[in-house]
């Protein structure tokens, strides 16, 4: 990685201090990335095991409380600390200031207090496995939390605290969009992937609140007991399901949103075509930014919720297919009379959209009332939100990796193994998660240690899946880490990009820019 | 995707709509998967081929944000008629009480009779389930039926079917509970009209997955056993059941009348209002009298609940 000749952003100061302490946007979102994959690892060895308990009914490779542990430190790891994080903190921490033309972000010092804020987060989420470990699912169901072992406690806390380090790097964001565009860079210039970490920000900046009180609820509902959540004692069972969701239902957009400004931003590059229907992409962030508060109540279909309420819930929901449609409808009409260059980033887009059009498809499913009251709580739901958050919000994230990966190393990575590995993984994901479809429309419900023997052919399918999956996942993060060495040299703009991040060095300096760039055209003028 | 067995009518009006979807969700995947690979294929990078200048079109993505919406409204329209079928239990339907713990399931029959982790009900005839847990939330979910409910602590939910398929059907438990939640299943036995007159009259059956061996001893019916617990709890002090006057209000026709508030509003003296009343009677105060009637939540048992509501309802 080191480059004598140059001075850019890696090599301007060395080390181990230098990273610890430092300031630079472009350092933080590689500290990030670095965090999150090592978690990306942890999550993904617990989804391995469960799906190794599962390949046989009754198998007991485990007993079912530890297989309940590893369900509910597997949502947990990869809900809050890999996917949540995985593109706003890591690639939009990166990218957002070379987006916009800017020296870092307006707060740098609040930016390195976030991190740690992530860091200390995790590190008390886990520490909970010193306490034996909570088994409530990712989703702290009352009133079975309330009465589970206290290292629940950590987990929620640890969750409370990273909570606080998005809200931070949100509002970071959304100043930074503000305050600091190049001269000429227009809000009617702004690259895609900028405006969906702003709607993605307001999202985190509104909703992540709601979590952290709920989560201290529950804490004193715990030590406490005084009876909000615990019907023993006078509170409302259901309750905890409203406030969860309504957090929980927006992180599902906090999660796909930059994912899909990511394809914003790929699909143009690699078309060779400037992106259709910028107005409306841009817009259509905001609507499901917007709707994302108001369809909470989809979860609690059969909760006991009223007639009304699901009536309400269920119409709200069908609204989202619009905002969706038109991204990928618009991201079609790029591709239309284009030129088109297959390399990794794109490989990605096209994966995105093929497991994100199952994943959104399905959700539809869910959303009709009658439909979600025999599916839900099945594997239907399982493999439904593994192919929009998996499917969608990772390979978006794949994608924009590889993307700026000549950026942020300056070198270019290798496209044959780009493309071995992305075969992988696209097999491996829908021999996974598809079988998982028909297990829960046939009838076999989440959560479950061991199944009836009808159910067995589908789950060793979906087993073996997950090798294949799993193998790609770590080819990628290998060959990644190989061609820091290996790779050929990147120049500034090996995509012939506009976006001004390719207009400084590959890698940048420490300050992104020898000179302010001025911008005097939108980013997508691609005519050739 | 293949489904399990449709074993009630409402079932199979489920699988026409889940069928519409599929071949709707079929069709629109091709659409925007077989665009997509045809468009890269046709216009993949070649030399003679130049890309062609084109921000958008406004009658495209009208179209494209219309249609989707007109369809999902039909869908959406749609999974509400079948839903409501499904959740609105006719008025003539046999009822029976449900009750969920870690990690079984009990069922109370009218007639006293208790079982646990097998549910017998008569082919063609509604039989509605009246269901709450002793401790966390737990799900009632017969995917022959395709039903499913949470059985939640603290209240009264309720399912309904009217079974065409004599037989075993599988009740799971679909919402996690902890421990034994994949081991906390039951068996619906659903009886021809002859199996369930031998299961009313107490006789044993013939079944041969089934491990209940009934006994021709009469039992006392639930409202007997809840008229029994009134005593026993002390209930009799304050109510009656014939309408004479005590300290609290008479039971005599108060099941599904309109009770009136001390605070002006007027409520439905339904199941939930009534296991309110018992659990926590201040929360809503009876117009007239005072703030007397002690809690008896963790005093009566969920059986006992069921009980003495099967007795206030049988005052009519
Ligand atoms: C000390 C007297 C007292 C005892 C003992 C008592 N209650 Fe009550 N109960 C009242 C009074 C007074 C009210 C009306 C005020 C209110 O709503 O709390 C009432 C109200 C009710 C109601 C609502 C009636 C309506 O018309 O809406 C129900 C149901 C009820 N009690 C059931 C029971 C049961 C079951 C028991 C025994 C387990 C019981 N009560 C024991 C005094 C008593
Ligand atoms: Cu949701
Ligand atoms: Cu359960």
């Amino acid at each position: 990685m080191s480059d004598t000749q140059t001075m850019h952003y890696l090599n301007q100061t060395t080390g181990i201090w230098s990273w610890l302490k430092t300031l630079d946007h472009k350092r933080i979102g590689l500290m990030y990335l670095f965090t999150v994959l090592i978690f990306f690892l942890v999550g993904g060895v617990f989804a391995l095991l469960i799906r190794w308990n599962l390949f046989y009914p009754n198998h007991g490779f485990v007993e079912a409380n530890t297989y309940n542990k590893f369900f509910t430190y597997h949502g947990a790891i990869m809900v809050f600390l890999v996917i949540i994080p995985a593109i706003p903190a890591t690639l939009g921490n990166f990218m957002l200031p070379l987006l916009v033309g800017a020296k870092d972000v307006a707060f740098p010092r609040l930016n390195l207090f976030s991190y740690y804020l992530f860091v200390l987060g995790a590190l008390i989420a886990l520490a909970s496995l010193f306490f034996g470990g909570a088994d409530t699912g990712w989703t702290f169901y009352t009133p079975y939390s309330i009465r589970a072992s206290s290292s629940m406690i950590f987990v929620v806390l640890g969750a409370f605290v990273a909570g606080f380090s998005s809200i931070l790097t949100a509002l970071n964001f959304i100043i930074t969009i503000h305050k600091l565009r190049a001269p000429g860079l227009t809000l009617g210039r702004l690259p895609l992937f900028c405006w969906a970490v702003y709607a993605t920000s307001i999202i985190q900046i509104l909703a992540t609140p709601v979590l952290a009180i709920t989560l201290l609820l529950l804490v004193f509902e715990q030590v406490f007991k005084i009876g909000i959540f615990d019907p023993k004692l006078g509170g409302d069972a259901v309750l905890f399901q409203h406030f969860f969701w309504f957090y929980s239902h927006p992180a599902v957009y906090i999660m796909i949103l930059p994912a899909m400004g990511v394809i914003s931003e790929v699909v143009p590059v690699f078309s060779r075509k400037p992106i259709f229907g910028y107005k409306a992409i841009a817009m259509s962030s905001f609507g499901i930014a917007l709707v994302a508060f108001i369809v909470w109540g989809h979860h609690l279909f059969v909760s006991g919720q009223s007639e009304l309420a699901n009536f309400i819930f269920s119409l709200l929901t069908m609204s989202v297919a619009v905002p969706t449609g038109v991204k990928v409808f618009s991201w079609l009409a790029t591709m239309y009379k284009g030129s088109i260059h297959f390399n990794a980033p794109f490989l990605y887009v096209l994966g995105f959209l093929e497991l994100f059009s199952i994943g959104g498809l399905t959700g539809v499913f869910l959303a009709t009332l009658a439909l979600d009251v025999h599916l839900t709580d099945t594997y239907f739901v399982v493999a439904h939100f593994h192919f929009v958050m998996v499917g969608g919000a990772i390979m978006g994230f794949f994608s924009g990796l590889h993307y700026w990966y000549p950026k942020i190393c300056g070198k270019m990575y290798s496209e044959k193994s780009a493309l071995i590995a992305f075969v992988l993984i696209i097999i491996g994901f829908n021999v996974t998660f598809f079988p998982q479809f028909i297990l829960g429309a046939q009838g076999m419900p989440r959560r479950y240690w061991t199944y009836l023997p009808e159910f067995t052919l589908l789950n060793q399918i979906s087993t073996v899946g997950s090798w294949m999956l799993g193998i790609g996942f770590v080819y990628v993060v290998y060959y990644l880490l190989r061609d820091l060495k290996k790779g050929e040299k990147a120049t500034a703009n090996p995509w012939r990009a506009l976006t001004l991040e390719w207009q400084t060095t590959s890698p940048p300096p420490t300050e992104n820019f020898v000179k302010t760039p001025v911008v005097t055209e939108w980013p997508y003028e691609y005519r050739e | 995707m293949s489904l399990p067995i449709a074993a009630t009518d409402v079932a199979v009006m489920w699988d026409h709509l889940y069928w519409f979807l599929v071949w709707l969700s079929v069709f629109f995947f091709v659409l925007v998967v077989g665009t997509m690979i045809y468009f890269v294929i046709k216009y993949r990078h070649q030399k003679k081929q130049k890309p062609v200048f084109i921000t958008g079109n406004h009658t495209l993505e009208v179209i494209w944000s219309i249609v989707p919406l007109l369809l999902v409204l039909i869908v959406f329209v749609w999974g509400y008629v079948v839903y409501r079928k499904m959740i609105h239990a006719p008025p003539n339907s046999l009822e029976v009480r449900v009750i969920g713990k870690q990690w079984l399931w009990q069922f109370q029959y009218e007639d006293g009779k208790t079982t646990v982790n097998e549910l017998f009900v008569p082919v063609n005839q509604p039989v509605k389930l009246i269901m709450s847990s002793e401790d966390v939330i737990h799900s009632f979910f017969v995917p022959d039926f395709r039903v499913k409910q949470d059985v939640v602590p603290g209240m009264y939910t309720s399912i309904w079917f009217e079974p065409t398929v004599p037989g075993r059907h599988q009740i799971f438990c679909a919402e996690y509970c902890g421990t034994s939640h994949s081991q906390m299943l039951a068996d619906l036995y659903v009886l021809s009209e002859g199996d369930w007159a031998q299961w009313k009259a107490g006789k044993k059956l013939n079944l041969k997955t089934s491990r209940i061996s009934m006994s021709n001893v009469p039992s006392p019916t639930l409202a007997e056993q809840g008229k029994k617990l009134m005593l026993q709890k002390g209930c009799v002090a304050c109510h009656s059941d014939d309408g004479s006057p005590r300290p609290g209000p008479t039971y005599k026709n108060l099941f599904n009348s309109k009770v009136e508030l001390a605070n002006g509003q007027v409520v439905i003296a339904d199941e939930n209002y009534l296991r309110e009343s018992i659990e926590t009677p201040q929360a809503k105060l009876v117009k007239g009298f005072g703030p007397l009637m002690p809690t008896f939540r963790g005093i009566v048992s969920e059986e006992e609940i069921n009980a003495i509501i099967a007795y206030i309802k049988s005052l009519k």
